[in-house]
Parts: C-alpha cells; structure tokens; sequence
C-alpha cells in the first residue's frame, strides 16, 4: 500500500459526516458542494446559508492546515486544470451532486440513484487515472 | 451560525482527511497500480457517523431542531443524465484529483490555481444547466404538439 495514512483519514472523515449532519439538522440542507455551488447562481433561492458554509470551509481547512502543519499541495494552472474544472461543473450538474451530496449523504440516506452515481464516477475516475498513470 | 460552525468542521475534515491533497486522490483512483486506500477510509468514516445520525435521529423528526422543513432530494429515477453525469464528473475527477468541496477548502492556501479551477467549473455548471434548460423546453414543446395532434 502507497502512502496510506489510515487515521487522519479516518479523523478527517468523522468530521466531514458529523459536519453533514449538523448541516442538516440545523439548516435542513445536504451537504453537497457541487449544489450549494450551483444554488448560488439560481435566481430565487436563498444564498446566505450557501455562503456562510462555503466561507466556513475554507477557514476549517487553512486551520487545519496551519495548525497540523499538513502538507499542501502545490498546485499549477494549466490546460489540464482548466478542462478538469470543466468536466466536473458539467457532471456535477448533470448527476446533480458530486462525491460529499452523492458519496456521504446520498449513499448516507440509502438513495439508489447516489449509489449508482458515485460507483460510477470512481469507476470513471478510476479509468482516467489507469489512461494517464 | 450552525451553517458556519458546520463548514468549518467539514473543511477541517477535508484537510485532515487528505481529500486536498491531489496525489492522494489520484493514488486511491489508480486502483491498477500503487492504490492508496486513505479515501476508503474517509468515505467509511463520514458513513460511520452520518449514516445512523440521520436514521435515528433526523429521519425520524423529519424536521430541523427548530422546527424547519427539511431540503431532501425526491428524484429516485436512474437517468441518462445520471449516468453520463457521473461519469464526466468521475473523468473531471481523475484528471486533476479535485472535487468541488476541496476545491472551495483550497482558495486560501493555494490561491489562484484553485480559483481558476472553480471558475471552471462554475462555467461547466452553468453550461449544463442551460442545456437541462433547453432540454425540458424542447421536451415540453414535444409533449404540447403531440397533445394538439
């Protein structure tokens, strides 16, 4: 196994559930990013909470990160980078959720259709990965 | 204030979990090769708590603690738009090892590559949506000529 770090992923997953649920216990709303991202560009709906969540986010991770001192990745915007963010916005939308809406609360809630979504795209990611690698 | 507290514990989660971390990401999908099962486990231990949270305790009160409606998803049918949605997404994915919840955790630490990667895939979003649009437009249209038919 390659660098398998089996507790803080554990820790970390712990976290993301129990922040799932008290989303949706204390706002009524799933925890998907690819929705609440979108939502924000819809006409009628609500976008305090949307933001709130999303801005939370971002403070959690730097948090996490300065204070865990956790490597960061170093990231470069390329072609690549570009295309990829496409492909994630277009399916994102299309299946309606992406790996937190369909792969923890969908499957979370037993919805056949986050099930079947989310063996799907690791399954396509998967295919992509074996392409490239 | 419970939206924001629930933000900053799931981008805690993110960046502890390793979710940010691209070569991880790609390492759990290249399960032909060196397969990095880190990811398993953050799927199993989000499942772990939000699975019989929401059994037990929210499904049965069908309401939030202040007695406010609940947002679920009611479509249940498998789709095309399903199915190729995934998938393009799961390409998305590979490719660059971001998803849209690290992506959003990232904008402070790695700046202008993770916006340029979300303008991105708003732009993808908005795309798609506009052709969901036209789609159910043009459904529509069908459905009234055949009915005047």
């Amino acid at each position: 196994m390659h660098n398998f770090t089996p507790w803080s992923s554990l820790l970390g997953g712990l976290l993301i559930g129990l922040a799932a649920l008290i989303l949706l216990w204390g706002k009524g709303r799933i925890a998907g990013y690819s929705g609440i991202i979108s939502g924000l560009f819809s006409i009628s709906d609500n976008k305090r909470w949307r933001i709130l969540f999303l801005v939370g986010t971002t403070l959690g991770a730097s948090a996490a990160t300065y204070a865990l001192h956790l490597k960061m990745a170093k990231l470069e915007i390329s072609p690549l980078l570009i295309l990829a963010g496409l492909l994630v916005g277009v399916g994102s939308r299309l299946a309606n959720g992406c790996t937190s809406g369909h792969g923890i609360c969908g499957i979370g809630r037993f919805s056949i259709r986050s099930l079947v979504a989310t063996g799907l795209f690791i399954f396509s990611g998967a295919c992509i990965v074996a392409m490239t690698h | 204030m419970i939206t924001l507290i629930a933000g900053v514990l799931f981008g805690f989660g993110l960046a502890l979990s390793g979710m940010m971390q691209p070569d991880k990401v790609v390492g759990f999908l290249n399960i032909a090769g060196e397969w990095d099962a880190s990811l398993m486990l953050v799927m199993g231990g989000a499942l772990a708590v939000f699975t019989p949270g929401y059994h037990f305790f929210i499904k049965k009160r069908q309401q939030t603690w202040s007695g406010a409606a609940l947002h679920l998803p009611t479509n249940k049918t498998l789709d095309r738009q399903l199915v190729f949605g995934a998938l393009i997404f799961g390409a998305g994915w590979g490719l660059a090892g971001i998803c849209p919840g690290p992506a959003i955790a990232m904008v402070a630490l790695a700046g202008w590559p993770a916006i340029v990667f979300i303008f991105a895939m708003v732009a993808g979003m908005l795309i798609a949506g506009y052709w969901q649009q036209r789609k159910n437009l043009l459904t529509e249209q069908i459905t009234q000529l055949a009915a005047s038919e």
